[in-house]
């Protein structure tokens, strides 16, 4: 069963509809304990860092996605998923993410238009993850007003162009995240999903 | 490098598509789920719903739709038209949209803007504006463009933006069925007023308009409805058009 973790942030439905549209087992689930049971979990969500954190903290859930990832359980963020893996974000300055990787959430530029809405392309820095499943600068659709500055730059799997180059994805381990929505990102996103739950 | 959007508007009554489009070996040309696909495998970068004359009974056949819709097509999708309250935003984000485009309920009330942002956050918020040109300035319009109120709209483009819109879409109301272009001068003095994407729309009649929408009106994405729905353009004709002259599309 795979796990799409609930922590009240945006629309995720869409994110089970994309996967349940390519045959998958996913569920809906708020619960810790369902997440730990999980082969698979998906951490998606839109919306503000700091409320995020709050929810992560009051569910529990934070501790069963640090236990996840301790434990090689194959791991999906999207989008806010991507970010709270980080430390912290200029959002919410208060707010501790989860500390998974290191490194800050940033605003774009003040001159840029905010949010990014609309498809980017995506330029990979290396091959083995599930974004090999489609060829190189492929566009994804993109809406947020942060990105993520890793502090390791070997965690940065690929990097996309809004007034300079910025995180598209980061990968370690089993873990994968993208910054991008692949469940709004058409055939690309879909096949993005397919290779990404082939994974071993 | 992020891609200018091309965005097909569909005017959905019933649960129907109204005003036809024309699209080779259509099965049903007024199915709404059925034109989506299509759009979706000719490169549309988002779609637009808007339910045109939205009444209460329809607005559950409406919301069927959104569900369908949702569970085959894994491209953005707004539904405008008839979003009057939070709870209004709410059924529509639920049945599956990814934004709703509010348009006469901001302008009666904008706090509904920042009400809807707070709640569902800014990135599904689109204000709708409909704007006609007076002595006076840009003046907003009521009831399909056919009132001219005295709200200023370059004003009420400041505000629903610091009140959480996510994008602002630009129905220039006296371009609109000219063909004759977008309305450059309008588009840019809100793209000046803002920091938020703006969607210019109303007017395109040849190819090189898009790409004018971005380069003279500073639009970052384009809607357009009978042009694409008549055939006039695919979106990859508008989309070749865009990358000839130097922007970044996806093709």
């Amino acid at each position: 069963m795979i796990a799409i973790v609930d922590y009240g942030a945006g629309n995720i439905a869409s994110v089970h509809r994309a996967l349940t549209h390519l045959g998958a087992d996913a569920r809906i689930t708020a619960e810790p304990a369902e997440v730990l049971r999980a082969s698979r979990v998906v951490f998606p969500g839109q919306g503000h860092f700091g409320q995020a954190v709050e929810r992560l903290r009051h569910s529990g859930l934070d501790d069963a996605l640090r236990q996840t990832l301790q434990r090689g359980v194959p791991f999906l963020g999207i989008c806010l998923g991507l970010q709270l893996l980080f430390e912290g974000s200029d959002e919410a300055p208060a707010a501790a993410g989860l500390g998974l990787l290191p490194g800050r959430c940033v605003r774009f530029a003040a001159e840029l238009r905010v949010p990014q809405v609309g498809w980017n392309s995506v330029q990979a820095l290396r091959v083995g993850t599930a974004l090999d499943a489609r060829p190189q600068g492929e566009h994804y659709y993109f809406v947020h007003s942060y990105h993520a500055v890793a502090a390791q730059p070997s965690d940065v799997l690929a990097t996309a162009d809004y007034g300079g180059p910025f995180t598209a994805a980061v990968a370690r381990d089993q873990l994968l995240a993208v910054q991008f929505h692949p469940e709004k990102s058409g055939q690309a996103g879909l096949d993005l999903l397919q290779a990404w739950l082939s994974q071993k | 490098m992020l891609t200018v959007r091309v965005i097909p508007c569909l005017d959905i009554q019933g649960g129907r598509v109204v005003k036809g489009v024309q699209f080779e070996g259509l099965r049903d040309a007024g199915d709404p789920l059925e034109l989506a696909e299509r759009y979706d495998r000719a490169g549309a970068d988002e779609l637009c719903f808007l339910d045109i004359r939205a009444s209460d009974q329809q607005r559950s056949i409406l919301l069927e739709l959104l569900a369908k819709v949702a569970s085959r097509l894994f491209i953005p999708f707004t539904v405008g038209g008839g979003i009057r309250s939070i709870e209004d935003v709410r059924a529509v984000l639920m049945a599956g949209a990814d934004k709703v485009s509010i348009g006469s309920a901001a302008v009666a009330d904008p706090q509904l803007v920042a009400r809807a942002a707070n709640q569902f956050g800014s990135q599904c918020v689109v204000v709708s504006l409909d704007v006609r040109r007076t002595p006076e300035g840009y003046r907003l319009t009521s009831h399909g463009g056919r009132q001219t109120t005295d709200r200023d709209a370059l004003e009420f483009a400041s505000q629903v933006a610091q009140l959480g819109a996510g994008e602002l879409l630009v129905n220039d109301m006296d371009a609109d069925g000219t063909r004759a272009g977008f309305g450059h001068d309008l588009n840019l003095a809100i793209a000046q007023r803002v920091q938020i994407p703006v969607i210019a729309s109303g007017g395109a009649g040849q190819l090189q308009h898009f790409a004018e929408a971005v380069t003279l009106g500073g639009a970052t994405a384009v809607l357009a409805a009978s042009v694409l729905h008549d055939g006039t353009f695919t979106v990859r004709d508008v989309k070749q058009a865009m990358r000839d002259r130097g922007l970044a599309v996806r093709l």
